[in-house]
């Protein structure tokens, strides 16, 4: 047993539901107890979706403890079958559907015999596995049992398209500026003259996969989700691919430097060259970098950060810091341990200490202990920032609502690279502005302070009223007491007890 | 259809594929409201994830609640548990000192059946701090009921203390109490009329508690306690033969306790919600304590005055309620006093003895308003109810956020039903809450007619 208050990545259902409902006419069903589907109600909020989120429960209930499923979720499954006529059906099993040890195998099987849509098990340990490892593996199953499934139809597209192609892996809803990041790729790749052949598993349909084979070459964005199958792309069919994040200028212009190196092995059909050049004189023209102003008041050069997130947001965002920022980072850490060395590699040379935890009081205590100028985190930074008064940019889920900005705001590529520069520098002029701001505001409040009890003073709050009064939130308990204080004024009335009180507060309520 | 012209209410049971929140989200506003308290979770990662997520800014704000995430070696028994549970209380113990840490049973502790009620008593005389157990799973329990197996919890202890601890409570009492004003301390005690204490249960914000307070004054009539108290320590006393009497609808299981192990006497009224709630409400105390009301009828009139401008929105507007929080049968009763139309009351569970005076205050309703009854149905399946609704085109459909947008995004009004149950709605007052958070949608979208956006 563990004492847990906050976690980052979440249980490893939310993984494959992310994966299962990012693709088009895909259906899952839960095999979990009422209340269990809140997946539905973060993509309806988060995502802002128009649609209804294409997963439904078969619900655990005492019936089903006492004894077990039964025909419950083979009729569950083909009753979506008919409802919906999906592609595909995946079943998933919760941390708690699964130590049930039912046998759910034999249920997809006996309900893909009636249905026309297929049904997989999502084959994943929910006791062993998180959201992330969950989604990477999810998705590996749900490729390989398509291009199975293709080979054994003999419908496979092994030929390669006749221009250079590209299967963009990895994008998913519910993922941390996902859709800006697939956007600003799109137009990198066009930019190139490369085409793409599948963006996977967000807009894809399952029955597109049997083409998956078709692209010169895999990308995978994000580290966390797409290696597995990328690696399995490259064992069954060869296919070589691109793990490098391009975030940040350094990282970008090497991922297209290697893009070139890999496909000029085959044909000599493109030039990055102009695209690099091109693009880098735009952004630093553009840039604070070369502003005056900047480079004198709020330059962060040799300033103190503490970079904490996902591996790929983490590892990305603690090279830009310091190789194209010359900030310090106290501090790179990830809570992707289960894959600690990758990221160990990444940012050796690059910060002081090294933090791989899934302990936010870990990060929390380095942070109070290091006061750094900025920190670079979550949202759970974020908030550990408010509280020691340190400003905070947020660069990897756990996300909020506001981390689903309606505007463009990719976190890869240039436009990425000029979006994470306003980030950074606005978290470190923040931190300046503030501090300037609080030194002037105390000379003001003295001044309010008088105002407001000059009025005061023909009329009496008596203790408990007062004590009453305390207890609405402090944003709005001045408007209230003005209001109600108005208000007995007007009525003649000197002494504000609770009854009053409440009987005023009763007219006032609406305004 | 779902409508039809008979004068009884029908219930219709579906298939119970809904959505809703899992009850230990109960936790989320009791920790708040007992000071003292700490809630432990038992549970899984699937549990912290859904508290962290639903719970929102409040998991920021260092709550008082934690989860006892239980592991691999957890779920194989090669751990034990009980040490397992003495060593997290512990700790909590001594970070946080709480007068009480209440274990949340889950989905989880009930399947691999750790006996939580067994080790409660022995951990407790250990660690000196009294153990609560309440099973908010998922398995049986939807939303709003979480915090029904808490207080049923608690009134267990209250029962048990009557019968064990009963004079060196009222001494201790006393002493804790000591120079402290009570809640009603304001209160003139001899103009009070002499009638059996009364009780009344539900977790309810300080504010609303007042306001209720003063209501019941205003009839003569004292508060002898509230369950859940704001400290853990200052647990009601139950008396045999006393009143209690319930201002939420979905405390059945508590009543239960109180009546057979507490040996009260149920006041079975509608709930304080909406004006004519309140006013059914405050009557029915009344009649049962022997008090005439006084000034009630002219209280409820001039509540409905003060809403006309919202009532007058409203009026005629249909309205479907999809269900998730038991709250639906009250809030339907009051909106079809103000005018409104409700094709359906969806309804997790409908405990028809506990809610009998509510049924028919609607069925009433219903009747001198010449609305026809709305069909009442029970453990809904959300799919064949989003048919009916785009058949039925409601102008509102009160509803989960997981259908929310979806239903917006097809030209169908929408209000978040979880907001009834953090906004103030009990009482005479808050009336006016209720009628702004319906009424919002339908203003915004009302402004944004003009534009022509409505069908996608």
């Amino acid at each position: 047993m563990k004492l847990a208050y906050w976690m980052y990545a979440g249980p490893a259902h939310i993984g494959t539901l992310r994966i299962v409902s990012s693709f088009k006419n895909v259906h899952a069903i839960m095999h979990a107890p009422l209340g269990d589907d809140y997946f539905n109600v973060m993509r309806s909020m988060l995502e802002r979706e128009r649609n209804f989120t294409p997963v439904t429960t078969s619900v655990v209930d005492r019936h089903v403890l006492a004894r077990g499923s039964q025909d419950k979720i083979v009729n569950n499954i083909n009753r979506k079958d008919k409802e919906e006529t999906p592609d595909l059906i995946v079943l998933t099993p919760t941390c708690t559907s699964s130590i049930l040890q039912e046998d759910l195998e034999n249920f997809v099987e006996r309900a893909s015999m009636e249905s026309t849509a297929d049904v997989l098990l999502a084959d994943v340990n929910h006791y062993r596995v998180n959201e992330l490892e969950a989604a990477d593996r999810t998705l590996e199953q749900i490729v390989r049992f398509y291009l199975e499934k293709a080979k054994k139809e003999n419908q496979l597209c092994l030929e390669k398209t006749e221009k250079p192609s590209v299967n963009i892996i990895g994008i998913t809803n519910l993922g941390f500026h996902h859709q800006h990041d697939c956007r600003e790729l799109k137009k990198l790749f066009a930019d190139l003259d490369i085409q793409i052949n599948v963006i996977m598993p967000e807009t894809a349909a399952v029955t597109d996969l049997k083409y998956l084979t078709r692209a010169w070459f895999n990308i995978i964005p994000y580290r966390e989700i797409g290696l597995l199958t990328a690696q399995y792309l490259k064992k069954e069919y060869g296919m070589s691919y691109i793990d490098i994040n391009p975030i940040g200028l350094i990282e970008t212009v090497r991922f297209l430097t290697t893009i070139q190196k890999c496909l000029n092995q085959s044909i000599n059909c493109i030039e990055s060259k102009d695209l690099v050049l091109n693009n880098i004189q735009i952004f630093l023209k553009n840039t604070w970098f070369n502003n005056d102003y900047n480079k004198q008041i709020c330059n962060p050069i040799g300033k103190k950060t503490i970079v904490f997130g996902s591996s790929t947001h983490a590892a990305s965002l603690t090279k830009i810091l310091t190789k194209e920022m010359g900030i310090h980072v106290l501090c790179s850490g990830t809570y992707c341990v289960y894959d600690k060395d990758w990221f160990f590699e990444q940012v050796l040379h690059f910060c002081n200490k090294i933090l791989i935890t899934e302990d936010h009081t870990k990060i929390g205590d380095f942070i109070a202990k290091s006061e750094p100028n900025a920190i670079l985190g979550t949202q759970m930074e974020r908030h550990l920032g408010k509280r020691l008064n340190i400003p905070c940019g947020v660069i990897s889920a756990p996300v909020h609502i506001q981390n689903f900005p309606l505007s463009y705001k990719p976190f890869i590529g240039f436009e990425g690279i000029k979006h994470i520069c306003d980030l950074i520098y606005n978290c470190f002029t923040f931190g300046i502005s503030h501090s300037l701001l609080s030194i002037f505001e105390q000379k003001q409040i003295n001044t309010t302070k008088i105002n407001q009890i000059n009025e005061n003073i023909d009329l009496i709050w008596d203790i408990e009223a007062q004590n009453e009064l305390k207890k609405i939130p402090g944003f709005v308990r001045g408007r209230i007491q003005r209001n109600i204080e108005i208000l007995a004024r007007e009525k003649n009335i000197n002494l504000i007890n609770v009854e009053v009180l409440y009987a005023l507060k009763e007219i006032v309520a609406d305004n | 259809m779902t409508i039809t012209n008979s004068t009884e209410i029908s219930f219709e049971c579906e298939t119970g594929n809904y959505h809703t929140f899992c009850p230990i989200s109960c936790v989320a506003w009791l920790y708040q409201k007992i000071e003292d308290s700490f809630f432990l979770v038992i549970g899984t990662k699937t549990c912290g994830y859904f508290l962290q997520n639903s719970m929102g800014v409040m998991i920021f704000s260092e709550p008082r609640y934690a989860m006892a995430e239980l592991e691999e070696a957890d779920i194989s028994a090669q751990l034990k548990d009980y040490e397992e549970l003495k060593r997290l209380c512990l700790k909590i113990k001594k970070d946080r000192n709480p007068s009480v840490i209440f274990w949340i049973g889950t989905c989880t502790t009930e399947i691999i059946k750790m006996d939580l009620e067994g080790m409660a008593p022995k951990l407790e005389s250990e660690i000196d701090i009294p153990i609560v157990v309440a099973r908010a799973n998922g398995l049986d329990y939807a939303f709003t009921q979480g915090e029904d197996t808490v207080l049923a919890a608690i009134a267990q202890r209250c029962c048990e203390k009557i019968t064990n601890l009963k004079e060196n409570y009222n001494i201790f009492y006393s002493f804790i109490n000591f120079g402290k004003k009570k809640i009603n301390a304001s209160v003139d005690e001899q103009k009070q009329v002499n009638h059996s204490p009364l009780i009344l249960f539900g977790s309810l914000p300080e504010p609303i508690i007042r306001q209720l307070t003063l209501e019941l004054k205003k009839q003569q009539i004292k508060i002898s306690g509230w369950l859940p108290s704001k400290r853990y320590i200052e647990l009601p006393i139950l008396k045999e033969g006393g009143f209690v009497c319930s201002v939420h609808p979905y405390l059945s299981r508590t009543a239960t306790v109180l009546i057979r192990k507490g040996k009260c006497k149920l006041i079975n009224a509608p709930f304080p919600i909406g004006p004519d709630g309140t006013k059914a409400w405050i009557e029915k105390i009344c009649s049962a304590l022997d008090v005439t009301p006084i000034g009630l009828d002219e209280r409820e009139k001039q509540i409905w005055e003060s809403l006309e401008e919202y009532t007058q929105l409203i009026k005629g507007k249909t309205v479907f309620f999809m269900g998730d929080n038991l709250l639906e049968t009250s809030l339907a009763r009051f909106l079809i006093r103000c005018g409104m139309i409700v094709y359906e009351i969806g309804i997790p569970y409908m405990d028809k003895r506990f809610q009998a005076a509510e049924l028919a205050l609607l069925q009433k309703t219903c009747l001198e308003t010449g609305v026809p009854i709305p069909t009442i149905v029970e453990k809904p399946d959300n799919h064949n109810q989003i048919n009916r609704i785009m058949e039925l085109r409601p102008d509102l459909v009160i509803t989960g956020m997981a259908h929310a947008n979806p239903l917006e995004a097809r030209g169908i009004n929408t209000k978040w039903s979880v907001e009834f149950i953090f906004e103030q709605i009990h009482g005479f007052v808050n009336a006016k809450n209720i009628l702004k958070l319906i009424t919002r949608p339908l203003l915004r979208n009302q402004k944004l007619k003009a534009l022509g956006w409505q069908n996608f």
